[in-house]
Formats: C-alpha cells, structure tokens, sequence
C-alpha cells in the first residue's frame, strides 16, 4: 500500500468523520467467566488452568454470575436497556490461543442495548449512543518472543482463556477523534466508577478498535467504512483516526474509493494499514451456545444489582455542585476518579469546610502528588490528616501561611498536623490579652509610625501588623491584629 | 458353578449377594471378569482397552468396605463398560478417533464419578463410532465392532461397543451415549435393554460432545432392574452442566413394581408404516402383551415425524462443527508432522486425523451455519424440532407412553450400508425424534426375527417420567412370553 500525501486542513474541513468504537473491557471478577479459574495477572504460563478453560474434550461452561452482574452494572451506568432474556452464542474460528474454536460471546440476543453517556467535547456537552453492550470470553496469550526456540515455535498461555470481557458498540455518532478520545475517557471513568474493570489499557483490561468512515459535509449517507484494530492507548487512538480521516478524505479527493476493509494501526510509524483480506474473511457463524440456557434476568434480581450501583460521575458532580457550593469546574476535577471524590468528601466532612477541602485537594496535594508522580490512593497524606490541617485553618487555630508549612512536614513524615502543631507550638494566637501585649511592645518601638498613622497615613498600618506578625513569630493571628491595631490607633 | 463360568450371567443382583455371602471377593469377580473380557473381546472388538489398574483398584476399596461392614454402593464389585467418548481420569479416552489415539484425560465425567462412588468396577473402554458420529460402529478408526449374536453383522452404532459388550457378557452393564439413536439401536440389534433419559437427567460433564443440544449419556443392560440401578446412580443435577436439571430423581427400582394397569399407550401410526415388515409385527405382538397387562392402546399421530432426519442433521452437523472445532493440533490432539503455515497444520491434521463420516459431518454443519445460509437451514431445523416437541406434549396429553419400533431393520451385515450414508442417516427414523424431543426412551428386547436377529421395542414417555417408563418396560419383561 503507497503511502499517501496527505490533504490540508482546507480540504480537511470540507469532510466529516463518522466513528464508531467497539470496545473491549476486562471485567474485574476474580474468577473466570465460564470456569472457577482466579483472573489474576502475571503468574507462570498455564498455571490458572482446568478442563473448561482448556477447551479440554468433554468439559462445559457454567456463566458465573458474578461477571454478568457486573455486565448489568455496565449496562445501567450507560443507561442500556437490559433485556429479561439474552442468549449466548458461539463465535467460531480457528486460532492457536482459542483452545475451543469459538468463544462464547453474544450476537442477536446481547444482554444489553439502546444506551448512551454524554461527552463533553469542544466546550459543549453531546450524547453518544451505545448500540449494545454483551458478555464474551477471552482468548489466551500467542507468545511469538522470549524462546530459544522462538524463530521456530510459537508458544500458548492460556492463562488469559476465559477471562470476562464485555464489549461496548457505540452508535456511529462520533464525529471527530477529539470526541472518541472523550468517549473512551468518559467510558473509563464510568466504568471505574462503578468498579467493573481497572480499565488499564497496558494490562490490556481496555482494548478499543474504531469503525471509520468519511463523507462530505451535509451529505447524509455513510461513506464506505473500514475497521481500524489495534487502538490500544488514548494517544494511539487519536492518533490513528487522524491518519485513517485524512487517508479516506485524499482518496476520495484524487477520485478513488474507499474499499471495505481492516486496518491495523502501527504505533511505530502512526500510519494504518489494510490486513491482507484472508486474514479477517472470517464468517464467524454464530449459533446459540447449546451448553449454557439463555440468560435470564429477572426484575428482582436487576433491581438488586440497581440497588448496589455507586453514584456515578455525573450525579456526583451534581451533588458535589448544590451540597457543597463548588463551582462547575471543581466539581468535575473532583469528581474525575472514584478515589479522588471520595477523598475529597472525606476531607471536607472531616474539616466541616467543604470549599477549603476542595481547595487544598486540588491545590496543594495535587501539586504534591503530581511532583511525585503519585496517584490519590498512593496520597502520603490521608484524607482524615488533611481534614485535620483544613479544620485547624478553618477555626483559626493556625494561619494558612503556618498550613502550607505543616503540610509539607506531614508529606515528609506522615505525621498529623497536631502533632507538628503541638511539638512545634506552632499555633496561632488569637487571645486577645495576648495580642494586645504584642501590639503594645511594637507600639512603643516604632512612635513614628504610629504617628504618621495618626496623622491621616493609615497606609502604614500594613507595615505595623507585619512587625506583630514579626514579633510573634508568625504565629499571630493577621485578622485579629489588624482589628486590634485599629482599635488601638482610632 | 465356578466364577468364571459365571461371568456372562452375572446380574447386579447376583453380584451383591454373592459379595455379602462372602462367595467372591470384588477382587477375584474383576480379575475373573478382566480374563474373560480380554479373552473373549477379539470376537467382537468391543472394547478398545482395558484399565485393569483402575479397576482393581476399584474392587480392592469395595472389598475394604465390605470388610469394614460399610455399606460398599449400588453397584459394588459390578463389572461396567464406559463408551470411549466419556473421559476417564488417566486412562486413555480416544472417542474411537486417530484424533484422540493418545489422550489420556485429566478428570472423570461426572457420570463416572458416580461410578466410582457406587463401587462399580470400570473394567475398560468401549468402541463406538468416531465421536459417536455413526448408526452402525463402523466408524470407528480402530475397526468396526462385530455383532455377538452374528459377527458378519454390525452391533449397530454410535455404542456398538457398549451393547455388544453387555451381550456378549464382557460387562454387566455400560454407559453409552445417545444423539439420535445410539443406544436404543446398538441395544436393539445386540438383544439387550438400552435406556436414554430425559435430556438433562444425567450430567453431560465430560461426555465428548458430538451434538451438545441432543447429546444424553444412556445406559445398557441384559434386564429392566439393573438398567434401572444404574440409571439411579448417574441420575441428577450437576453443577458443572448447566443443562442438567434439579428435578429430584425418584426411587427408580423401587418403581418397577408398580403396576401397568390402565396405562394409556399410544401407536404413533407414522411408526408402523411398513406393518407387515418383521420388525413392526414384533413390535406389535409386544403391545399385545401389554394389553394383556390391562394397558389401553390406541393409535396417535405424530404428523411431523417425516421432517425429522432432515432436522436432525442439520442441527447436529451444526453443532458438531463447532464442538469439533478444538481438535486442531494445537494442544493434546494428534498433530499432523511437517506443515509449512499454521492454515497447513490445522489443514493437514483435521485432514488426517478425522475419519470421513467426521469430515462429512463438520462440512454438512459447516455449511448449515454459513453466512446466507443460517435462516434457510440452522433456523428452519430449529422450528422443525419445537413442531416435533409439540407433536410429544401433545400425544402425551392422551397417553402415558408411546410405543414404537426402534430401527426399520435389524442388525445389517458389515459394509452393506456404508457406501451409501444417505441410507444410513433415514434408518435413524425411528430413534431421532425423542432425541430431539428430548423425551426419555429405551429399547427392551421383544423377539428375534426369522433369521434369529434380535428387535427391540421402543418404549417412550413424558419428561423426567423414567420411573413409568421402566415400569412399563419391566412388566413387559417379565410378562413377554
Ligand atoms: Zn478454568
């Protein structure tokens, strides 16, 4: 395949993309999908193995509920409708880490359609659909590397075999790569929420492809589409749309045709690829898994699963809006991870100062965080320590000046802001007879100041409660000396 | 009579009372029992091998519970014989396949689990058509097995093994598997009783799936009560598959004496079209003795019974390429040598591995399944089969049971009817509609014809109604002149 001169952004913009991600997610059970195997990652090659995940003769599947559950779970987060009755059925074909010859996955009975999530992309908020989102198994590992007898032999892990997937289709209602990378990040998020998956794209727990088609602006038919593989991080994802729009737009340009095909994107020189056609001429001939009964999911149980269901970003960021008075823009900082929101309520309930809480979680302990290149839960601080430190500011017991201090010796030690508070004696002074014999003593030291005060400079008042905060080593509280002074001056 | 001699005649009954009286230990019975089935298996190559580690071992912990004075199970010290397409923890199990000439399982099926709790001695595995793909045990790819009652003829199929090992006295009872026939058959041709459940009743967990949607594991007996003891010990519901049924199983010995008075029978007339045929007339001097009993008999329709081969095999050629699918060189099957690319060795080692009923089968279902084609074959055979359900839902809404011939014919000779496979898919006729009904069934001997070839009279019940069904079949036993 020639590689083609690709169009400007003039001709660029006299097309638009239509996208639609078909999305892979590792669901976060501990066992297996259709056998007691344990998921876990990184153990020795087929260890986490028995007769049903080795698609041994004579072995049947039992769906474990616990991934079906957390399917439904998926599915009302992206406000699908779950069907009563769904059905598994067998995708076939042949490959040397799919020890059966077909996975069970799901085809004209998935478990769940019609949803959607809203996206937040170029400053305005659009809705995307969700075609169907169903259950499936995963494949095991083709190890092509790493042997001694790696140019010869390839080897099978089959430790992976029947991991719990579930794939999300979307509608064709993505328009720009900008808009998959928000549909991707706001699918992440809303699965992590309702913890689901880890949705880490290097363990591959989310592995996305896109189908892309071109067509000119105001035109109302889709463009012939091609299915573009391999998408597996965000920047990957961006960037391979990009290619493939403008790849499409520069044939179409110079009068040839987009051919129906499946394209793998390589990282290494951002440009996709067409597989040869054998590889994907697969009909795959699905038919009901004749193993398993239908899946049937009764309202009470759906409803049982619906009363488990966390609160998902977007609830959280209203609530966080009208319970705590953030502004639009802190709440969805805030609310951007599970850890992250739950953090911050914990500091604002533990501090009784919601908005300094939000203050501080995104100001100070982010900048600590992002220094040390940690995330929330890795926080050197606890939530209840950083409440504590709020609290204290927010009954002026120590100045903000003395807290940003504090602070940084409780992410040195872990210790709490009373303890360095109290072995410091670093508290602020507040009590006013003992402010008011700070204030005497700088009186008497500076009769000019105080005269020139009197005199109609009250600019000088400034210097007058720097030299209190001097003399009290910081300690004293600014608000209470400036009142005092003024008093005193009169 | 010394114990040797014994052997062929041996019943579950004789052999629990011979164990307690303490006149053989289940050691000497299964050393005994190995001599004669290994002497005498040549005649008939019923069984592909013999596990006599496995079952000595089995006898040794009969004989340790019996010495204890533990109650030793159900079919203590009993001789079985299980169909090589059920798996059995380390010893090899080849479904009668090249494929398979050296696998050797890691775990038991469920039903052999059940075996072994109820001290049943597994003397060895039996022959069968490839993957249970066949309705004659020519199929197999270690030689055919041989009829005891006439070794120019076949045992009938897929369980040839296990029906002739049953008949010819190297097993009291055997496990055998059934898609469409493939006990009832294999047990009408050999003279013995063969008995498939309800679908559902026994565990599939680890049977060789051929067809998973009309697969059954059955069972072979010389008589109705040990049919039904065995048939006891593997019934219920298993968690590892998930289409076995929690319906509680019922005392099915304990049913056997119940009477058969004022039963309603029913005579599918789409059963008997060839009346005057040896078989049929057999079969109806059977009803007769039924009636006799006090059974009321009547002639039912079952009006889609002509659609029901055509049915069949597209829905088990369906699943039988998808359930065939995993023997591709990769893992623990035989493996072609020498293949360029990976498409060449799944090519080459499917190519040599199946035998050519298994290729024809995977190419049929294959096909069936094919994009453009799905509606037009997969999905009509679907329609066809809940059609041929509602022809059993409703005959049994009149009669307790149906009665029907098993096969068109008796046992044919060896090679007559292989070159013309069409021929041997429509005498499954009489034997695939339960199966795809999913009904219990069972062949119980009714006669011999004039050639001296047994027939078996098929008798057929409600869901989950095996206990009436044995009742039946047992009165009729005991009763048949
Ligand atoms: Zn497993």
């Amino acid at each position: 395949m020639s590689s083609h001169v690709l169009p400007d952004t003039e001709v660029l913009a006299r097309y638009e993309a239509v996208i639609g991600l078909e999305v892979h997610v590792q669901l976060a059970t501990r066992s297996k999908i259709y056998c007691a195997c344990p998921t876990s990652f990184g153990d020795p090659p087929n260890t986490n193995v028995c007769p049903v995940c080795l698609g041994l003769p004579g072995a049947l599947p039992v769906l474990n509920r616990a991934a079906v559950e957390m399917a439904m779970k998926a599915a009302m987060a992206l406000n699908c409708r779950i069907r009563p009755v769904s059905r598994l059925a067998r995708k076939n074909y042949f490959y040397p880490d799919l020890p059966k010859g077909y996975q069970i996955s799901q085809y004209d009975e998935p478990l769940a359609e019609h949803g959607y999530i809203e996206v937040t992309s170029g400053g305005s908020r659009r809705r995307i659909g969700i075609t169907r989102i169903h259950l499936e198994d995963d494949a095991g590992k083709s190890l092509h590397e790493g042997f001694s007898d790696s140019s010869r032999y390839t080897y099978v892990d089959l430790n992976r075999s029947g991991t719990p997937l579930i794939e999300i289709v979307s509608e064709p209602d993505i328009r720009t790569s900008e808009e998959a990378y928000e549909y991707l990040t706001a699918l992440k998020q809303v699965l992590q929420y309702i913890g689901v998956s880890t949705c880490d794209m290097e363990k591959g727990h989310l592995r996305c492809d896109a189908n892309v088609s071109v067509r000119p602006r105001g035109e109302t038919k889709f463009g012939t589409k091609a299915e573009v593989k391999n998408l597996n991080s965000f920047r990957f994802l961006k960037q391979a749309l990009d290619y493939e729009i403008s790849r499409q737009v520069s044939l179409i340009e110079s009068g040839e045709e987009v051919i129906q095909e499946t394209r793998l994107y390589d990282p290494d020189t951002g440009e996709t690829v067409g597989m040869r056609s054998k590889e994907h001429a697969h009909d795959y001939r699905y038919f009901p898994e004749p193993d398993l009964l239908p899946l049937t999911i009764s309202d009470e149980w759906r409803e049982r699963v619906r009363a488990e269901m966390p609160e998902l970003p977007a609830q959280k960021r209203a609530r966080f809006i009208e319970t705590y008075g953030l502004r639009e823009y802190d709440a969805q900082v805030l609310t951007a991870t599970r850890e992250l929101s739950e953090y911050f309520e914990r500091v604002a309930e533990v501090s009784g100062d919601a908005r300094a809480a939000a203050n501080w979680v995104m100001g100070d302990l982010a900048a600590a965080l992002n220094a040390e290149g940690k995330e929330i839960s890795e926080s050197p601080v606890s939530a209840e320590q950083l409440g504590e430190l709020v609290a204290l500011i927010s009954k002026g017991e120590i100045s903000g000046k003395m807290a940003k201090d504090i602070f940084q010796k409780m992410l040195a030690t872990g210790e709490s802001a009373r303890a360095i508070v109290e072995r410091e004696g670093l508290r602020q002074i507040s009590d006013t007879g003992e402010l008011e014999a700070l204030i005497n003593q700088v009186l008497e030291q500076h009769p000019r100041q105080v005269e020139q005060y009197r005199s109609g400079k009250t600019q000088v008042l400034g210097y007058l409660v720097g030299q209190v905060m001097k003399a009290s080593r910081g300690q004293a509280n600014p608000a209470a000396v400036n009142k005092l002074l003024r008093a005193k001056l009169g | 009579m010394t114990l040797a001699l014994e052997i062929p005649k041996l019943t579950i009954g004789s052999i629990r009372e011979g164990l307690l009286k303490r006149r053989f230990s289940a050691t000497e019975l299964t050393r005994e029992a190995l001599r004669f089935a290994e002497a005498e298996n040549p005649k008939t190559n019923a069984y592909l091998h013999f596990c006599p580690e496995r079952a000595l071992s089995a006898a040794r912990s009969v004989d340790e519970k019996l010495a204890r004075g533990e109650d030793p199970g159900l079919l203590a010290g009993v001789p079985v014989a299980v169909k090589d397409v059920i798996v059995t923890k380390g010893v090899r199990t080849t479904a009668a396949s090249k494929m398979l000439a050296d696998y050797i399982p890691p775990y038991d099926a469920t039903a052999v689990e059940c075996l072994d709790a109820a001290g049943a001695v597994i003397l060895g595995k039996t022959n069968c058509d490839e993957f249970a793909m066949g309705s004659s045990n020519e199929n197999s790819a270690f030689g055919p097995v041989r009829n005891p009652v006439d070794p120019e003829r076949v045992p009938g199929g897929s369980s040839g093994g296990s029906a002739a090992a049953v008949a010819q006295g190297t097993a009291v009872v055997s496990l055998g598997s059934d898609t469409g026939g493939s006990v009832r058959q294999p047990a009408s041709f050999c003279g013995v009783v063969g008995l498939t459940p309800t679908y559902g009743r026994v565990s599939r967990y680890g049977l060789i799936a051929f067809a998973s949607s009309l697969d059954h594991i059955g069972v072979v007996a010389r008589n109705v009560s040990d049919t039904a003891t065995l048939l006891q010990v593997i019934a219920g519901r298993d968690e590892r598959d998930s289409t076995s049924a929690a319906v509680p199983v019922p005392d099915y010995m304990a049913a056997l004496n119940g009477g058969v008075r004022g039963m309603k029978i029913g005579l599918p007339r789409e059963y008997f079209k060839d009346p005057d045929s040896e078989t049929s007339k057999l079969v109806l001097d059977g009803v007769e003795v039924l009636k006799r009993l006090g059974c009321e008999v009547r002639e039912i329709s079952m009006p889609h019974t002509e659609y029901a081969v055509a049915a069949y095999y597209i829905i088990c050629t369906a699943e039988a390429s998808s359930n065939l699918a995993r023997y591709d060189g990769v893992r623990y099957t035989f493996r072609s040598r020498d293949s360029e690319t990976l498409a060449d060795m799944y090519r080459n080692t499917r190519g040599e591995g199946f035998g050519a009923e298994c290729k024809r089968r995977i190419m049929l279902g294959t096909y069936v399944l094919s994009a453009g084609y799905y509606d037009a074959y997969y999905l009509k055979a679907q329609k066809v089969r809940t059609l041929i359900a509602r022809d059993f839902t409703e005959a049994f809404r009149e009669v307790d049971a149906l009665i029907a011939p098993v096969s068109p014919f008796p046992a044919f000779k060896l090679g007559e009817k292989l070159d013309d496979p069409m021929q041997m898919y429509l005498s499954d006729i009489y034997t695939i509609t339960a199966s795809l009904a999913g009904v219990p069934c069972m062949s119980v001997p009714c006669g011999v014809t004039s050639g001296g070839l047994p027939v078996g009279m098929q008798i057929l019940t409600r869901h989950f109604d095996e206990a009436g069904m044995l009742r039946l079949a047992y009165a009729f036993e005991r009763n048949r002149a």
